[in-house]
């Protein structure tokens, strides 16, 4: 039934910038501090006090634009929304309505089955952040009001209908906050409310020309949700039109507890914002040359990375996306590279140990303890042949710990490899002569058990025999008899 | 009259050569506020303690001789400026209590001179009226006439200033809310163009037409009290970095050869005859002094009235949503929860008159609306400043009545708001047009009541208006007190 139909979804996300300072006072925005702390005038709303545009929210807005190929307004208004809320000091949220910063752009997604597939920005506008209601809950009549968070800076960035199912719409929102945070202007965590999405879902007939009726679904705070909540919301929109129904235009709240979206209808519905052009403001003005210079300060972004990675040094593409997928990994990846002209053999190291013991020690790749130089100095180690891959996992370790690097712990451990011929052919003879049934097996034709022979020489040897000369001096010793 | 009745310039020397103390100074403006104010109710509240205060530190200075132009004068401020530490009502039930916990620059600015602040002054609610006669705190009435208006919105620092309890005072102008009272109570007042003036920490009514100045005594003080105010402010997008030129030095520059322009609009039916008869003894006066008349066109004058009810009150009905009862002022809670609770305290906190605009506002900006009267508003707003534009190439000042009457009656029109608005009708095109207008006395009524004339500036060009009144006043030499 699902395939007589076909979804069509558009986003609207706010991020929250990492300035430090809010978007229209000198106020922090730093997050957790006792409530109503980092407030003012201005951000309380208080009688007589007046908005300034903090410069850096441009920058940063101008930043986001260009990285997702929109035009960048050379003159943008603010505007008033207006309505009443506890959290909304001024009666008003400050945002951009006509003459937003940046509008007309576009982002490349890849599909589930492999495609790629262009998504159309609509528009990127500046805004500020309402406080927070604190509920002490049962008994209380009152609420409490923390205005820490009013005149936090926002962009809400707002995507056309381009998405037909939830698998585009969670790429296209991976691919959005994967590049916030490599610009620098969001910090990307979901939880504190940085990065939050609604999603206005619709459903028609395929091949139908026109939109079907759209639900606004809000209070959507992570990535699996986006998923659930949106399928949900088609299913319910298909069937409610297979039942004889009809969709009604409303917001809808997803409840993560029971995976459904509820009507808000009554609550929040049927606001008339009467927008207009703020008159404490005056029109953000744009230069050539300012966009010229932010453009000059652009990071290079994942889709670029992702192809450097692949055709420059040679990674699978694979690897690559795995790699630029965080900005920091791929740094971390290609401080290491610079160090010990490897990248797969360090490509590999990274991906590998290096994710694994961050993800167990909890740790992120800002705060490695292990410096990238010196993964660099071990694979170097490997790749000349001074230690095994094997006794690398136990060098990796203790520069993990002690902070020493690799060849230290090397000579100070004992740990160089045996590639002298002679010493391992002796080892190789013991193992033979002690062992007379598993070398008749192996002489019979059941090479399996040349493996217990490679195992016993390397145990003999503590690791350290060159596992390539171990297997050669094997074989033939073997072959003999 | 004692001190009390100088102009500031005249106090300064006085101050400056010892031959008075601030705090003696500021003692006769506490008794003369004490002896009259219960029957022109100019002040909301008198600050007697903070402005002994401040005339002590003001005397300390004036002898360590670092006094500075308004060191050690007593002037009042409208309650629409919030001030730290001092209730700040704007005239409102529903801000009663409000204690703000910072200064506005205007006020930042005065304090750093070491001005004494007297007290606060009555208004219209909001600063929306054109009598006084909206406040929470009962009508100001005219030192000329107790039976009239004192004229508004900036009706008590028209009054304060008129009846000589403060030396100077600062009102704000969104419609002619500094010139009609003024023109009212026999002073000198002036809108500066937008931008001139900080607005940070005036309360707002209109925020794209607010704009703070000067009423005084005279033109010279008008000067000193503009000088002190004036220039960009950090604080205020909208202010305008343009150096602030030194207003006092080019008053006495004469008029010769400036072209005056007379529209032939302002010019209309029920003009009074009295004011027909002043405006005309002034052109006449300025011909005198060497100025060329010029008959000019303000075509779409007629359109002004209708225009601003709109920008005004859409602004305000959104400038006035932080008053909700939530952070700060008046809360009427009676357990009905969220909803009920804004309902009865904007219902109970807001005066009719602040009401009846913030619906009107709100019905212009509404969806389906928003082009037929805000946009159009906007659009036409376009045309009169081009009208003035138009008209400053061809003259350096336009002069005007500044109202169609002099000062009305107590309750003649408050049962009728068009009337009411009606009397603006020559004051709110400068708003709308952005650019700077003085009213200063330039005549009397037969009942004797004072009549004002406005000289309209090019925008920034406060010093040219300021000159041309300045030769006026001297020429003219009708300054003088209200019976009282
Ligand atoms: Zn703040």
């Amino acid at each position: 039934m699902t395939s007589r139909y076909e979804a069509v979804i558009g986003l609207e996300v706010h991020t929250q910038l990492t300035t430090s300072t809010k978007i229209f006072c000198g106020c922090s925005t730093a997050f957790g501090a006792p409530p109503n702390s980092h407030t003012c005038p201005v951000c309380l709303g208080l009688p007589g006090a007046l908005p300034v545009l903090n410069r850096t929210v441009v920058e940063y807005a101008i930043r986001a634009g260009l990285a997702t190929r929109c035009t960048i307004a050379p003159r943008s208004i603010f505007a008033r929304k207006n309505y009443f809320y506890p959290d909304l000091p001024k009666g008003y949220q400050i945002s951009q309505f006509e003459l937003p910063i940046c509008t007309g752009g576009h982002m490349e997604i890849e599909t589930t089955a492999g495609g790629r597939k262009t998504i159309g920005i609509t528009r990127i506008h500046m805004e500020e952040d309402a406080g927070k209601l604190i509920h002490p809950g049962e008994g209380s009549r009152f609420s409490h009001v923390d205005l820490n968070r009013a005149g936090t800076p926002l962009l809400e960035i707002v995507s056309e209908p381009d998405m037909r199912s939830s698998d585009e719409a969670v790429a296209y929102l991976r691919k959005l906050h994967q590049t916030v945070v490599y610009l620098g202007i969001c910090d990307g965590n979901l939880e504190e409310g940085s990065f939050r999405c609604d999603a206005n879902v619709s459903v028609r007939l395929r091949g139908a020309e026109k939109l079907g009726t759209r639900a606004e679904l809000k209070n959507i705070n992570s990535f699996r949700f986006v998923k659930q909540a949106i399928e949900y919301e088609i299913e319910r929109q298909i069937d409610l039109i297979e039942s004889g129904g009809a969709v009604v235009q409303e917001t809808r709240l997803f409840d993560s507890a029971s995976g459904v979206t509820r009507s808000m209808r009554g609550k929040e519905e049927a606001h008339d914002y009467r927008y207009f052009p703020d008159p404490d403001l005056v029109p953000v003005i744009v230069s050539e040359e300012w966009i010229q210079s932010v453009r000059g300060t652009l990071p290079e972004l994942p889709d670029a990375k992702i192809e450097r990675f692949a055709s420059d040094l040679g990674l699978s593409r694979q690897d690559a996306e795995v790699l630029a997928a965080d900005r920091a990994l791929a740094d971390y990846f290609e401080a290491c590279a610079a160090a010990h002209n490897n990248p797969k053999g360090c490509a590999n190291w990274v991906m590998g140990e290096v994710i694994r013991v961050l993800n167990e020690s909890g740790q992120t790749i800002a705060s490695c303890p292990l410096p990238p130089e010196n993964l660099a100095g071990m694979v170097k180690r490997i790749d000349d042949g001074t230690i095994s891959g094997k006794i690398a996992k136990t060098v990796f370790l203790e520069m993990w710990k002690s902070g020493k690097k690799a060849d230290r712990i090397i000579e100070e451990k004992g740990l160089r490899q045996v590639t002298d011929s002679g010493a391992i052919e002796k080892v190789v003879d013991e193992i033979i002569a002690a062992n007379p049934e598993q070398a008749a097996q192996y002489r019979s034709g059941k090479e399996k058990v040349f493996g217990f022979f490679v195992g016993q020489v390397m145990k003999a040897s503590k690791g350290k025999a060159n596992p390539q000369a171990v297997n050669d001096i094997l074989k033939q010793k073997l072959a003999q008899d | 009259m004692e001190t009390t009745g100088l102009t500031i310039h005249e106090m300064r020397d006085l101050l400056d050569t010892g031959k008075i103390s601030a705090a003696e100074l500021t003692g006769s403006f506490l008794r003369r506020i004490h002896e009259l104010d219960t029957r022109i109710n100019a002040f909301i509240r008198v600050t007697k303690e903070q402005a002994e205060e401040a005339a002590r530190r003001a005397d300390r200075r004036i002898r360590e001789g670092n006094s500075t132009l308004l060191t050690g004068i007593p002037l009042a401020l409208k309650d629409i400026f919030v001030t730290e530490g001092i209730e700040t009502t704007c005239a409102s039930n529903i801000l009663k209590g409000f204690v703000p916990p910072y200064d506005g620059t205007v006020v930042r600015r005065l304090r750093e001179q070491d001005a004494v602040f007297l007290g606060k002054l009555n208004m219209d609610e909001f600063a929306m009226g054109s009598s006084n006669e909206n406040s929470a705190f009962g009508p100001v009435r005219n030192p000329w006439d107790e039976t009239r208006v004192s004229g508004g919105s900036s009706g008590g620092s028209a009054a304060a200033v008129a009846a000589c309890m403060a030396a100077g005072s600062l009102g704000t102008d969104t419609g002619g809310s500094i010139r009609q009272p003024a023109s009212h109570c026999g002073v000198v007042g002036l809108k500066p163009t937008y931008g001139r003036v900080s607005r940070y920490g005036v309360i707002a009514y209109a925020s794209s037409l607010d704009q703070v100045g000067p009423l005084a005594r005279d033109v010279e003080d008008c000067s000193l009290l503009l000088q002190a105010v004036a220039g960009y402010d950090p604080h205020d997008s909208t202010s305008v970095s343009l150096p602030v030129p030194d207003y006092r030095g080019s008053l006495k520059n004469g008029v010769k050869g400036m072209r005056i322009g007379c529209p032939k609009e302002y010019f209309i039916d029920g003009l009074d005859a009295d004011v027909i008869a002043s405006i005309r003894t002034a052109l006449d006066r300025y011909r005198h002094l060497g100025a060329e008349i010029v008959d000019i066109t303000l075509p779409h004058t007629d359109y002004a009235v209708a225009c601003y009810y709109v920008i005004a009150t859409a602004e305000a009905s959104s400038n006035l949503a932080r008053y909700d009862g939530i952070r700060f002022g008046q809360r009427i809670d009676d357990g009905g929860g969220l909803i009920e609770m804004y309902r009865n305290t904007r219902a109970r906190g807001f005066g009719a008159e602040v009401k009846r605009r913030i619906m009107l506002g709100t019905f212009a900006l509404s969806s389906g609306y928003y082009d037929a009267y805000y946009l159009k508003a906007q659009k036409i707003r376009t045309l009169i400043r081009e009208d003035f534009a138009a008209a400053f190439d061809q003259v350096d000042a336009v002069l005007t009545p500044v109202a169609p009457t002099p000062a009305f009656l107590l309750g003649e029109k408050m049962d009728d708001p068009l009337q009411m608005y009606l009397s603006d009708i020559f004051t709110i095109p400068v708003n709308l047009a952005g650019t700077c207008a003085i009213s200063l006395p330039c005549g009397f009524s037969a009942e004797g009541l004072p009549i004002g004339m406005q000289l309209i500036g090019k925008p920034f060009a406060e010093e040219t208006i300021l000159r041309a009144a300045w030769a006026f006043e001297q020429e003219a030499g009708i300054r003088k007190g209200p019976p009282l």
